[in-house]
C-alpha cells in the first residue's frame, strides 16, 4: 500500500510537536509555581516550601529535559521535512526563531544548572534569581515561537515578492492580530496544567499516605490557580474565538460544523460531520446558540463551511478536538471551584477527610495536557489547507522524500515517544510513592541552611 | 557600508563560531557518555554529575548553529538539512535518548538505573557517529556519491574519537582519585585513533574535493596555510606528552589536555572554513546567494550582538559556578 508522503510528512510533524508541547506546557506553568514555592521559602524560612520547591524542580528538570530533547528535533524538521516554508517565509520566521534561541534557550538551559545543583554554591538570594531567570527564559520561549505560530495564522506586516515573503513592519509582524489571544490563552493553559498537575501527584502522595506538610501546601497552591484561571480562561477563549472569527472564518465553521452561512446559526452540541455529504449527521442543536456565541447576538450571520470550497480544513478532526478542550475545560473549572471549597474551608491534613476530591484530582493529574493538545489541534488542524493562512499552502513546501523514508522515521519515532511518554508518566509514579521523608535535607544540607539562617539574623 | 555583503559575512562567523562552540562542550559530554560503560557504578555517578550543570547549556549551541543557518541562509537550511535527513533523524534520536537518560537515571527507580546508563552510552554514541557523518556529507557538498560516503564513514569514526578524547580531558579537570587515573587511562588509549583518523581526514579531504584540493595547494596559499597543520601536529604532540607526563597530571595540570584539545578543534575549524568559503553549501550556493533579506538580517544581528555577549558572559559565569572537582551532587 502506497501512503502519500505529504500526508505522512504531516504526521510525522504532528508527532513530533504533539510530543514536544506536552513538555513546555508543563515547564513554562511550572517554573513560576517553583518560583513561587521558592519565594514563599524565602519570605517565611518554613521548611515545607523549601520541601515543595526541591521535590517539584526534579520533576520540572525531567520536563525540561524531554522539552530539550524534542524541541531540538522540532528546529531540524523545519529543515529537512519543510525546506520550502523557510524558503519562502524564512525572512520572518527565521529572526523569531532566532530571537527564541537568543533571548530564551540559553537562559533557561544555563540557569537552570543553578537551579538544579547550585543550591550549596551560591547565596539564597541568587538561587531565588535563578529560578526567576528561568521562568522568564521560558515565557520569552513562549512569546517567541506563539509569535510565528500566530503570524502563521494571521499574518500581518509583510509584502511578497516573487512568492517570498518580506518584512515591512516587524512590530506588525511580531503583534499580529491574534498573537494576544493566542499567548494568553497558551501562557494560561500552561499555568492551568501546571496546577492539574501538582494537585494531582499531591492528591495520589495523600491516597498513598505518603504525604507530608509540604504535600497539603502545595495542593491549596494548586487549588486557587485552578479555581482562579480556569474560569478565566474560558473568559479568554471566548476572545480568542472571536478573534478566529474576524480572521479565520472557515477554521470557525470546521469548529462548529456550520455548512451554510446563515444568521441566527444554532450550537451544535453534539454530532459527526460528514465531509461528503456536507452535513453533520444525529446533530444535537441549540438554536441562535452559536451565533450569540460568538458574534454576542443572536442573529449574529455566521459563513458557512461550503463558502471556502477547497481552502477548509478537514472538518470532523477540528469540530471534536474543539468538544474535547471544552468539554474538559469546563471540567477543569467546576473541580477546581469544588477543590477551592473544601481544601480552603477544612484544614484537615489527610486523606479521609476529602476522598472523592482527592481521587477526582489524581485521574485529572493530566487534563491539562489532554485540553491543550485538543486546543493546538483545533488551531493547526484549523489552519489547513495552509500553512500561511490564505497565503501558501502546506503543500507547497513540503520535502521531496520517498514515503518509505518518513514512514520509516515516523515509525521510529512514534515508538520513541511512546517508549519516553511510558517511561515518563512511570518516573513520576515512582517520585511522587516515595515517602515524604525522602525529601528531607541531607545533614550536611540541614547544616548549612542553618548555618545561612544565622547569617541573615 | 554594504550591509548586503557584510550581514551574510557576520551571520556565517557567527554560525561557525557556534559550531566550534558546541563541539567543544557538547563534545566534552558525549564523550563522557561514550565512556561510561567503562566505569565502576559509583563512577559514572560521578562522571554525570561532572557534566550535569553544564550538558543542557552545552547542548543549546547546536540549536543556535542551526538557527543561524535557519535564519540567515534559508534557501541553505533547505538544502543541507533534506540531503541529511537520515543521519540528522537518527542523530536527533540519539540526543533524545541520551537527553533524557541523564535524567530518568536517577529518576526512574534504581531497577532501572542500568538500562538508562546503557541508552545513556548508546545515545551518545549514536548522536557522535551521525554528526560525523552529517560532517561528512557536507564537506563533499552533499553529493551522495561513494567516495563522499566512504568519506563521511571516516569523519564519523573521527568525531566520536575527538568527543572521547574531550571526555577524558574534562574528567582530568573535574575528577580526582581513581577515577582521574582511569581518564588519564583512556586519554591515552584514545589519543592514537584520534590521531590516525585526523591524519586520514586531513589526507582524504582534498582528495574527495578539487574544489578544495585547489584552495589548499596553490601557491601562494599553500604556505600562508602551512601554520595550520603546523600548530595542530604541535598541539597534537603536546596533548601526547600531557597523558603520558605524571608530574603534570599529578601536579593538577590536566586542565592543559583540554587546551591542547581545544587548540586542535579551532585550528581544524580554521581549516575547515578556509576550504568552504565563501560557499555555504560547497559548489552549489555562497553565503551571499543563500542570504536572507538584508532587512531580516539586520534585525536579527542587533538582537545577536545585545544577547551573544550576555549568553557568553552568563556561560563563563555558571562554569565559574559550579568550578572546582565535580562532589557527588545530591540529585536524587
Amino acid at each position: 500500500m502506497e501512503f502519500d508522503p505529504f500526508l505522512l510528512a504531516r504526521l510525522q510533524f504532528a508527532a513530533n510537536i504533539s510530543f514536544h508541547i506536552l513538555f513546555p506546557t508543563i515547564t513554562i506553568g511550572l517554573c513560576w509555581v517553583l518560583f513561587y514555592f521558592r519565594l514563599r521559602y524565602t519570605l517565611s524560612g518554613d521548611k515545607a516550601w523549601e520541601y515543595a520547591y526541591f521535590f517539584w524542580v526534579k520533576i520540572f528538570a525531567l520536563s525540561f529535559a524531554l522539552g530539550v530533547v524534542s524541541g531540538i528535533t522540532m528546529s531540524f524538521q523545519f529543515g529537512t521535512n519543510w525546506p520550502g516554508f523557510m524558503e519562502r517565509a524564512g525572512n520572518i520566521a527565521g529572526p523569531l526563531l532566532g530571537y527564541e534561541v537568543l533571548t530564551a534557550f540559553f537562559l533557561e538551559a544555563s540557569f537552570l544548572g543553578i537551579m538544579l545543583f547550585g543550591k550549596d554554591r551560591v547565596s539564597n538570594r541568587t538561587h531565588l534569581i535563578a529560578t526567576a531567570l528561568v521562568a522568564v527564559g521560558t515565557s520569552f520561549s513562549a512569546f517567541w515561537i506563539l509569535s510565528l505560530n500566530s503570524w502563521m495564522q494571521t499574518p500581518s506586516g509583510y509584502r511578497i515578492e516573487d512568492g517570498v515573503f518580506f518584512v515591512n513592519s516587524w512590530w506588525e509582524v511580531i503583534f499580529n492580530p491574534s498573537f494576544p489571544y493566542r499567548f494568553a490563552h497558551m501562557f494560561n493553559a500552561s499555568l492551568l496544567t501546571a496546577a492539574f498537575l501538582i494537585m494531582g501527584v499531591s492528591a495520589w502522595r495523600a491516597l498513598k499516605g505518603v504525604d507530608g506538610p509540604a504535600t497539603w501546601k502545595v495542593m491549596r497552591t494548586g487549588a486557587l490557580m485552578a479555581a482562579v484561571l480556569a474560569p478565566l480562561q474560558v473568559w479568554i477563549g471566548d476572545m480568542h474565538g472571536l478573534n478566529t472569527l474576524e480572521h479565520q472564518p472557515a477554521k470557525i465553521a470546521a469548529m462548529e460544523g456550520i455548512w451554510e452561512t446563515e444568521s441566527h446559526a444554532p450550537l451544535t452540541l453534539f454530532g459527526f460531520p460528514d465531509e461528503e455529504a456536507r452535513t453533520t449527521h444525529m446533530a444535537i442543536k441549540v438554536p441562535g446558540l452559536a451565533s450569540l456565541i460568538l458574534t454576542h447576538e443572536w442573529d449574529g450571520e455566521l459563513k458557512g463551511l461550503n463558502e471556502f470550497a477547497g481552502a477548509h480544513p478537514p472538518v470532523a478532526p477540528v469540530f471534536w478536538s474543539f468538544r474535547v478542550m471544552v468539554g474538559v475545560g469546563t471540567l477543569m473549572v467546576l473541580v477546581g471551584w469544588w477543590a477551592l471549597w473544601r481544601l480552603f474551608r477544612s484544614r484537615e491534613e489527610n486523606s479521609s477527610a476529602h476522598p472523592w476530591l482527592l481521587r477526582t484530582l489524581s485521574v485529572m493529574t493530566f487534563s491539562g495536557w489532554v485540553a491543550v493538545l485538543a486546543g493546538w489541534y483545533v488551531t493547526e488542524i484549523g489552519r489547513q489547507p495552509w500553512i500561511v493562512d490564505g497565503l501558501l499552502r502546506t503543500a507547497e513546501v513540503v520535502a521531496d522524500h520517498s514515503s518509505a523514508t518518513v514512514a520509516g522515521t515516523l515509525f521510529g519515532y512514534v515508538l520513541l515517544y511512546a517508549f519516553l511518554l511510558v517511561s515518563y508518566i512511570a518516573a513520576l509514579r515512582y517520585l511522587a510513592t516515595k515517602p515524604a521523608r525522602s525529601l528531607s535535607l541531607s545533614p550536611q544540607q540541614q547544616a548549612m541552611a542553618a548555618e545561612r539562617s544565622e547569617g541573615d539574623a | 557600508m554594504d550591509l548586503g555583503y557584510w550581514l551574510p559575512l557576520f551571520f556565517a562567523g557567527a554560525m561557525g563560531l557556534a559550531l566550534l562552540i558546541y563541539v567543544v562542550l557538547d563534545g566534552y559530554d558525549l564523550g563522557i557518555g561514550m565512556l561510561l560503560p567503562f566505569a565502576s557504578d559509583q563512577e559514572k555517578d560521578v562522571m554525570v554529575a561532572a557534566i550535569g550543570p553544564f550538558w543542557d547549556a552545552n547542548e543549546t549551541w547546536i540549536v543556535l548553529g542551526v538557527g543561524i543557518l535557519l535564519i540567515a541562509f534559508p534557501q541553505a537550511h533547505g538544502i543541507v538539512l533534506t540531503s541529511l535527513y537520515l543521519p540528522v533523524t537518527i542523530m536527533l534520536m540519539g540526543l533524545i535518548l541520551r537527553g533524557v537518560s541523564f535524567d530518568f537515571r536517577v529518576k526512574a527507580g534504581d531497577q532501572h538505573k542500568a538500562m538508562w546508563n546503557r541508552l545513556f552510552a548508546i545515545g551518545s554514541l549514536v548522536a557522535s557517529v551521525c554528526q560525523g557523518w552529517m560532517l561528512g556529507a557536507y564537506v563533499t557538498g552533499l553529493t551522495g556519491d561513494t567516495t563522499s560516503t566512504l568519506f563521511a564513514v571516516l569523519i564519523g569514526l573521527a568525531l566520536p574519537a575527538l568527543y572521547i578524547m574531550l571526555g577524558a580531558a574534562w574528567l582530568l579537570i573535574k575528577t580526582e582519585g581513581e577515577l582521574f587515573r582511569k581518564a588519564a587511562h583512556w586519554g591515552r588509549l584514545a589519543v592514537w585513533p584520534m590521531g590516525g583518523f585526523l591524519l586520514l581526514v586531513s589526507i582524504a579531504t582534498p582528495l574527495v574535493s578539487e574544489t578544495i584540493a585547489a584552495k589548499w595547494f596553490t601557491l601562494p596559499n599553500a604556505i600562508g596555510l602551512m601554520p595550520i597543520p603546523i600548530a595542530t601536529g604541535l598541539a597534537y604532540a603536546g596533548l601526547i606528552w600531557i597523558f603520558n607526563s605524571r608530574q603534570i597530571l599529578d601536579n593538577g595540570y590536566g586542565w592543559l589536555a583540554f587546551l591542547a584539545l581545544i587548540v586542535i578543534c579551532v585550528l581544524a575549524s580554521i581549516g575547515l572554513a578556509y576550504s568552504l568559503f565563501p560557499d555555504v553549501v560547497l559548489g552549489q550556493l555562497s553565503i551571499w546567494d543563500a542570504a536572507s533579506a538584508t532587512e531580516s538580517l539586520l534585525f536579527t544581528f542587533w538582537g545577536a550582538v545585545i544577547a551573544l555577549p550576555m549568553i557568553l558572559g552568563y556561560t563563563f559565569y555558571i562554569y565559574r559556578v559550579f568550578r572546582g572537582k565535580a562532589t557527588h551532587l545530591s540529585y536524587e
